[in-house]
Parts: structure tokens; C-alpha cells; sequence
């Protein structure tokens, strides 16, 4: 609270070159490791993005449904059809206030690019219990390439606020043995 | 050595109106004393709004309790998060900005009448952002208003009169600075404190900035001039002012423990290179931190995220850790210098506990760096944020920050703004010994369930997360202690409240006679200027207990960054 003395440019006492020493280095460990795992690691987000319009996106899932639908399911008691595409292949999900659509099945293992787009509002996917979370705009096409490690039944909840059923926006993941 | 008491005398002419402090020897304008104090009420005002909603929304969440329908859940965590996030935040700052412009330059207010508008305009501005959020249902929005959710023109508008208000009192800041040094009411460098609120006024310029371009084209969309407006853009230009905002926040709450340290311990700041070198990495690097809440999102390539997202190279993150060592380092070699020399952590124990302004300094440090400053940084990272993002561990990261950290130094710091700029005798000062730690206790809780359910998967900004129907049972454990914590820290912040409505209604208006409120009646401000070099470079005061805490907070950083990145490991492959 007080004004220094006229000269304050003083060289650090060694405690505190000490401390500013072991801190930068930390800060420099910590700025390689994403560097490093964007290499190495499984698991980094993904950048692939095209731009849409919710008209555009909405044909593509049509289209993507009813050729790979399989059979259907109830979600809030709403019946959805349960789409598997073969493993490789542009796989379509659409969010919207406040339903995901369709259900997605997938093979444990397999590779699929996985398109997601908003129809009105911002939306979170996040899929539970792997817990992977996508921020979703309208007018985005974000593209995640996703392999499954792990096989059962997956829920997408909503987590970006949607309005007033925000919290009744949920979805499924499906994924079964090779 | 400094002096305690201003050596340019104050030339007295027709617009000087000040009183001396009798305890800091500070020259108080009275434009600056009305100017913090009306300030500092509408502080208090937000942050009872900001509360009750607090108090709700959480017995909402408490699964167990659930007490609000959706509607008002939503509604209230809107106005939950303007009030206070922003309003009770910057009102605060703002007081701060007018005392550390003048009182502590020795120096008067130069534009009270400019300083008046802004103030005028955040009133108008936070009172017309709660009024519309509790009247139009549309205008439930969240904090963030995220583009195309579309609210009422005026909620946009009570932002920018809030905003521009704020930069207003800002640029009144710097008028007084410039003054103060014009009329040589000064000599040589600012102190330290107006240093580090220099440093938040200048980021609180470039986030208003921000904010304008952000809500401005919000605002036009919401009438109806512009058909769209692009939801990445604007979640990019929000986020320049919504993440700086909270920057701000950080530098003025350092300025204030510094300040907090040397009131109730005496403190020279150790190095006063080091110190402000942190300041400086502040201004440079902290405001590319608004990347922090755009990783997950469409359309950014990995090092745009990954420069933005470290700040560079963490490189404000360094200038927290300097902060973290120089203030402790400080408290450490003053208490030493006193006696208090027995092993490593002597002069902790005899620390002055019992004095608010002490205990609520280190709460605020503790659940501020080990809390909001580990958890911050790791889910700022590009990839762990995956894990992370809208779960309810970001709410857990920031109550630990803004509640735990900046709130409770500012409510310490409350307790000696009342008896020296109200001038009136602080009440109920047993309450004011153990609010501190309430407090504190509260929103440590809080943040810890909030961050033990995120890391089940548990999403923020929801009503109700039975219908996932995913979240396994441990999520009502986590929640329950959650909602207790929440119960607790209102508690702490309803003896705030009262602490500051009896002493301000019904305390004896008298001049402050010490500076310690409780813990003794010696003068830690005067004790300060008689520190002298030797004593602080003697070899017994140097501070080891200090060096041993920051290594000790190094190993639970590395720790809990290096679980998360291992818990990444385990999930989906995804690309």
C-alpha cells in the first residue's frame, strides 16, 4: 500500500530464483503435454468441422436413416429409429430442443465419423458414463472420428442449456461386439 | 525506506475536500469516500439478490431437496450469475479502483462527476438485468446468452449500460493516476497495490471492449436489424469478455491481499521486482484464457486451443505461483522479524487467526490457488477438457475462484472498509472472527461436490439429472455435500450481510482509531515501514516454511493434472 523506495529493481534473493525456476519449468511441462498427446495420444478433440445449414444437415440424417435403420427404440416415450451404419462410414446425429436423433449403434472397435449438428439452439453431447463432451452449434458440422472401446448402452445428455426441457434432451448410444 | 505518511503536502484550494485517516495517515477525498461507499453497497445489494438465488438453485440441485420447478430453477440461476459474476464483482472493484486511485496516491478524486455517471449507469444497468430476467420468461437465458437463444432487447442493453458504466469508472482510474502524478501528490513508482489494481483496470478495459462487441451485435440481432449472428463468433467475442472479466477479478483480489497482508501482518513485499513482474505477466498473457471455454467447440484448429489455452506458455499461470510464494514469503519473514521464529511453520501458528482480515486472506488464497488454480489449469487443457466440459466440474473450478477466492477477500477486506471509509464502529466482531472461516468451509464443500459429481458426468445449467438416468448413485452423495456446503457458505454470507447492516445502520460513527479489528491494538501498517533491510535479508527470516508450502502445493498440482490426463487415457478413442 505504500510507494517502494526510489530504486526497486533488485536483483530475486535465491529462494524466490529458486521457486521461479521449478515454476517455469512446470509451466513448461505443462505446455508440452498437449503438444505431445495431440501425437501420441488417443484421445484429442476433434478439429474436422464443415459449415451446414440445418436444412442441409437434416437431409443428410434423413437420408442417412433411412438407409441404415435398423430397427427402433423409446426414448421419453417418444419411439426413434436405431441406425447402424458399417464400420468406415459418415454416421449422422442431429440435435435439436430437445431430442437427439437417431439412435446410433456401433461395433466395439470399429472406426466411424460421427457428424453432429444443431438444428436451433447451442447444445452439449455429452455421452455418459465414457463422458466425452462436444460443444454443438447450428450452422457447424463438427466431424468426430470415434472408436468405442467398450460395448453396452450409452447415454447422450444434453449439457449446453436449451431452454426449459433442456433437461429432458437425451439420447442413445448403442454399442454391441464385433 | 517508505513513509508511512504522504510527503507532498495536499495543496489545499477550493475543490480539495478530504479528511486525514487517523490510523493510515491517508488523505481521503470525500468524493472517494462517497463514491466507495455507494459502490460498496450496491455490491452488497447484488450479492443478496445473487444469494437468495444461490441458496434456492442449490436446494434445487440437492437432489435429495429439489425444491424449485424448471422455470424458476433456470430463472434464478440467470440471475444468479449476473449478479454475481458481474455485478457484484465489479461494483466492488469499482470501489476499489476510486480508493486505490487517491487515497492510497495521496491524491484527490479528479472526475467525481464522470465516476457518478458510471456508477449511475451499472445501477441502471444490474437493476434492469434482475428486473428482466424475473419479469419476461423469454429472457431466461444464462449468464452467457448464448447465441441464437434470443432474449428480451433490454437484457442485452442492461449489459451495456452495465458495461459502459464499468468503463467508465475505469477510465476515471486512470484520469485520477494521470492527475495525481501531474500535481505531484506523489514521487517515484505507485505502491504495489495500485500497481496490481492498474493492472486490473487495464484488462478490465479490454474486456468492456470485448463485451461491446460481443452483446452490442446481440443486442441489434434481439430487435431484429440483424437476421443471424454467427454462434461460434459469438461465443468467441463473449468468452473475450466473460473469461477476461474473471481476470480482473484475479488481479484486483492479489492487489487485495497484498493489501490484507499488510494490514493485519506487516508485510514489505520481499521482492517488489517479482511482484510486479507477475502483474506484468498478468497483462500480457491471461486474457488469451477465453480460448479456456472454446476447446470442445467446431471450427478452431489444435494451436489456436493450444497457445490460447496455456496462456501462451502458462505463462500466467507462472505469474499466480510468483503471487503464491512472494505473499506468503512476505507474511512469513514479518512474523519472523517479530519472533515468531521456532521451526518451519512458528510464525503460522502465531499468526493472528482470530483477525478477519488475516484468516479470511488465507481462505481466500488456499481455496483459490489449491482448488480453483489446479483444477483451473488442468481442465484448461486442450484435451482433458474433453472430460470436463459443461459438467459440473467448470462450476466447481470457478466457485472455488470467484467464491472461495475473490469473494471471501473481498467480504475480509469489508470489515476495515467499514470502520475506515464509513467511519462507523464495527459490530458484532465475534461474528466477523468466524465468518472467514464459515465461509470458507461453505464454498470449499461446495466446489469439492460440485467437482466429485462433474467427474461422474453430472452436466451443469440442469434441473434435473435423474432423467440421464446414467449417473450412478455415488452422484446423491456428491450432491448432498454439495448442497451442505451451500448451506454452510449462505450461512457465512448471511453473517456477512448482517456484520455489515448493523455496523453501518446502527454502529457509532467514529473515527477508526486501529487498524487491527479484534486481534490486538498494535498498527501492522506502521509496523511495516519499520522493517528494515536487515531484518528482511537476516538469515533466521528467511522463508523456509513458505518455499516447503509452495512445494508442497507443486506435488497436489502434478498429481491431480497427471490423474485427469490418465483418466483421458481410459476413454473412447476419438479424433
Amino acid at each position: 500500500m505504500l510507494a517502494p523506495e526510489k530504486i526497486w529493481w533488485k536483483p530475486l534473493g535465491r529462494m524466490e530464483k529458486t521457486w521461479l525456476t521449478v515454476a517455469f519449468v512446470w509451466c513448461v511441462f505443462l505446455t508440452l503435454m498437449m503438444p505431445l498427446w495431440y501425437f501420441m495420444g488417443k484421445q484429442n478433440v476433434p478439429t474436422e468441422t464443415y459449415r451446414t445449414t440445418p436444412a442441409q444437415f437434416n437431409e443428410k440424417v434423413q437420408a442417412f436413416t433411412e438407409q441404415y435403420k435398423i430397427g427402433e427404440d423409446t426414448i421419453n416415450g417418444v419411439t426413434l429409429p436405431v441406425v447402424e451404419a458399417p464400420p468406415g462410414s459418415d454416421v449422422y446425429l442431429r440435435a435439436s430442443t430437445w431430442q437427439w436423433f437417431p439412435i446410433l449403434q456401433f461395433r466395439k472397435g470399429e472406426t466411424y465419423r460421427l457428424h453432429i449438428s444443431s438444428m436451433d439452439l447451442q447444445h452439449g453431447f455429452s455421452l455418459q458414463p465414457v463422458n466425452i463432451n462436444l460443444q454443438i452449434l447450428p450452422q457447424y458440422d463438427y466431424v468426430a472420428t470415434i472408436v468405442p472401446t467398450s460395448t453396452g448402452e450409452f447415454t447422450i445428455v444434453c449439457n449446453e442449456f436449451c431452454s426449459l426441457g433442456h433437461h429432458t434432451m437425451i439420447g442413445k448410444i448403442i454399442v454391441k461386439e464385433k | 525506506m517508505a513513509a508511512l505518511a504522504p510527503t507532498t503536502p495536499w495543496t489545499s484550494g477550493a475543490k480539495d475536500d478530504y479528511r486525514v485517516c487517523g490510523v493510515t495517515t491517508l488523505k481521503v477525498d470525500m468524493h472517494t469516500e462517497r463514491l466507495i461507499i455507494a459502490n460498496a453497497v450496491m455490491a452488497v445489494v447484488c450479492l443478496v439478490l445473487g444469494g437468495i438465488a444461490a441458496l434456492l438453485i442449490a436446494l434445487t440441485r440437492w437432489q435429495a431437496v429439489h425444491l424449485l420447478d424448471a422455470t424458476w430453477f433456470y430463472r434464478l440461476l440467470t440471475l444468479h450469475g449476473i449478479d454475481m459474476l458481474i455485478a457484484w464483482i465489479v461494483f466492488f472493484e469499482m470501489a476499489g479502483l476510486h480508493f486505490g486511485s487517491t487515497a492510497l496516491l495521496n491524491a484527490r478524486h479528479a472526475a467525481p462527476k464522470l465516476a457518478w455517471t458510471g456508477f449511475i449507469m451499472m445501477t441502471v444497468g444490474g437493476l434492469m438485468a434482475n428486473f428482466v430476467v424475473l419479469i419476461d420468461p423469454k429472457s431466461t437465458v444464462m449468464f452467457s446468452a448464448y447465441v441464437p437463444l434470443k432474449a428480451h432487447p433490454l437484457f442485452y442493453l442492461s449489459y451495456i449500460l452495465f458495461a459502459v458504466g464499468a468503463l467508465i469508472t475505469t477510465i476515471t482510474f486512470f484520469i485520477n493516476i494521470v492527475v495525481a502524478k501531474r500535481e505531484k501528490r506523489f514521487e517515484g513508482s505507485m505502491p504495489l497495490a495500485v500497481f496490481g489494481l492498474m493492472t486490473a483496470a487495464i484488462l478490465a478495459v479490454y474486456t468492456l471492449l470485448e463485451g461491446a462487441i460481443a452483446i452490442v451485435p446481440a443486442f441489434l440481432w434481439s430487435l431484429g436489424v440483424f437476421p443471424t449472428y454467427d454462434p461460434g463468433i459469438y461465443r468467441n467475442f463473449f468468452w473475450g469478455f466473460g473469461h477476461p472479466a474473471q481476470q480482473v477479478n484475479l488481479a484486483a483480489m492479489v492487489s487485495i491481499w497484498y493489501m490484507l497482508a499488510q494490514m493485519t501482518t506487516g508485510i514489505r513485499p520481499v521482492n517488489e521486482k517479482f511482484s510486479r513482474l507477475a502483474f506484468i505477466l498478468y497483462l500480457f498473457f491471461i486474457n488469451l484464457g477465453s480460448a479456456h471455454h472454446l476447446l470442445v467447440d467446431p471450427g478452431l484448429s489444435f494451436a489456436w486451443k493450444a497457445v490460447n489455452t496455456s496462456y501462451a506458455m502458462y505463462l500466467a499461470v507462472l505469474g499466480s505461483m510468483m503471487h503464491a510464494f512472494s505473499i506468503p514469503a512476505a507474511m512469513e519473514i514479518a512474523l519472523r522479524a517479530k519472533g515468531h521464529n521456532k521451526g518451519l511453520f512458528g510464525w503460522l501458528r502465531n499468526a493472528p487467526w482470530g483477525e478477519p482480515g488475516f484468516s479470511g486472506l488465507v481462505m481466500s488464497m488456499v481455496l483459490f490457488g489449491w482448488i480453483g488454480g489446479v483444477t483451473g489449469v488442468t481442465i484448461g487443457t486442450e484435451q482433458i477438457n474433453m472430460l470436463v466440459h459443461n459438467t459440473m466440474r467448470l462450476p466447481g473450478h470457478f466457485h472455488a475462484t470467484v467464491v472461495g477466492g475473490t469473494t471471501t477477500a473481498f467480504m475480509a477486506f469489508t470489515y476495515y472498509v467499514i470502520p475506515l471509509i464509513f467511519r462507523k464502529e464495527l459490530k458484532l466482531k465475534k461474528w466477523a472472527v468466524w465468518q472467514p472461516y464459515v465461509y470458507g468451509v461453505g464454498s470449499a464443500l461446495v466446489s469439492l461436490g460440485m467437482i466429485t459429481s462433474g467427474l461422474q458426468g453430472v452436466a451443469r445449467r440442469n434441473w434435473d439429472i435423474t432423467f440421464a438416468g446414467v449417473v450412478p448413485g455415488t452422484v446423491d452423495l456428491t450432491l448432498a455435500i454439495f448442497g451442505i456446503g451451500a448451506l454452510i457458505a449462505v450461512t457465512g454470507g448471511i453473517m456477512y450481510v448482517t456484520i455489515v447492516l448493523v455496523s453501518i445502520l446502527t454502529g457509532e460513527r467514529k473515527e477508526a482509531t486501529n487498524m487491527l479489528l479484534v486481534s490486538g491494538t498494535n498498527n501492522p501498517l506502521l509496523e511495516s515501514t519499520q522493517l528494515t533491510d536487515e531484518q528482511m535479508e537476516s538469515k533466521q527470516n528467511q522463508p523456509k516454511g513458505t518455499l516447503v508450502l509452495v512445494f508442497a502445493f507443486l506435488v497436489w498440482f502434478a498429481v491431480y493434472y497427471l490423474t485427469n490426463w490418465w483418466l483421458l487415457g481410459r476413454t473412447w478413442f476419438i479424433r
